[in-house]
């Protein structure tokens, strides 16, 4: 099994990394861009077991460790 | 007064902060190793400044689980005092010691420089020293300065005088200009520009002294 984590800086959050980024797509001629973000994309091997309760051991990972909740929010999956 | 020097793996101010106390003020100092599970007898705990565990993942991430952070919030929950310089703040951030975030420069350039600080308050074990509007001189050397926490909690903190010191100039788009702040009990204080490299006059400024003078007047001899 593998849990897939995404985590993204807050709206709320300057992200000037999506910004220069935005920029730079333009520079090279993409149109219609509304907006960059920059986030994380991060794989955990799992063992395997019971699939809920390891929802709630990777949502506790995300909140204590993978990512920070006053900067970022987070969302993830498992696949077998 | 007796003070511990925290060193993680990647801290690079472990060293400067340990010679201000310990040659600049003559202070009993020493380092506490980032494994250890007591600070010994010290009345302030330094989380120094450098690039703890690599910055992997958020700096401060993981140093905030060490078991020298478990004593330094014991510490500070015992009302005995912290200070954390640039990494060390990003630490205390990120363990829950001070509110908020530090994130990315709004340049995305890391910024070492010397910067003006106004003293906003002189109420702190931190800034006693100082005057209140008081400018000081200090260098900064970070890539991850930027404060950030919402706007609710920028207002506590202003509420609660816990705003010590703020840019003159903002260097690197932290909000409301903070450059260094308090907890609630006052004992816990983060702040980016580095005191330690301003302690003395042949690195160009001694404006940082007043930090270590006030840190000094707070505690009675024991």
């Amino acid at each position: 099994m593998k849990a897939k984590i995404i985590v993204m800086p807050k709206k709320t959050v300057l992200d000037p990394q999506g910004k220069t980024v935005k920029h730079a797509l333009e520079s090279i001629h993409f149109k219609g861009i509304k907006d960059v973000r920059i986030g994380k994309f991060m794989e955990i091997e799992l063992e395997g077991g019971n699939k809920a309760a390891l929802q709630k051991q990777i949502d506790e990972a995300c909140l204590k460790l993978l990512s920070n909740p006053v900067i970022e929010d987070y969302e993830f999956t498992i696949e077998s | 007064m007796k003070f511990g020097v925290i060193q993680f793996p990647g801290s690079n101010c472990d060293q400067d902060c340990y010679h201000t106390l310990a040659n600049v003020f003559g202070q009993p100092t020493h380092y506490v190793w980032h494994k250890e599970t007591s600070l010994g007898d010290v009345d302030c705990v330094v989380v120094p400044g450098g690039f703890s565990y690599g910055d992997y993942l958020r700096t401060g991430a993981i140093a905030r689980f060490s078991p020298a952070m478990k004593a330094v919030a014991d510490h500070a929950k015992a009302g005995g005092l912290v200070i954390g310089i640039c990494n060390g703040f990003q630490i205390l951030c990120e363990a829950h010691l001070l509110p908020g975030a530090l994130i990315r420069n709004r340049s995305l350039k890391f910024i070492c420089e010397h910067v003006q600080l106004r003293v906003e308050t002189t109420d702190s074990p931190f800034t006693n020293a100082c005057k209140k509007g008081q400018i000081l001189r200090i260098p900064i050397a970070h890539g991850e300065g930027c404060y950030f926490a919402e706007t609710e909690v920028i207002e506590q903190l202003k509420r609660d005088d816990r705003i010590l010191l703020r840019y003159v100039n903002n260097p690197n788009g932290s909000v409301d200009n903070i450059a260094g702040i308090c907890n609630e009990g006052r004992n816990v204080f983060g702040m980016m520009p580095h005191p330690e490299r301003a302690s003395e006059k042949i690195l160009g400024s001694e404006d940082g002294r007043l930090i270590f003078e006030s840190i000094l007047a707070a505690v009675p001899v024991k």
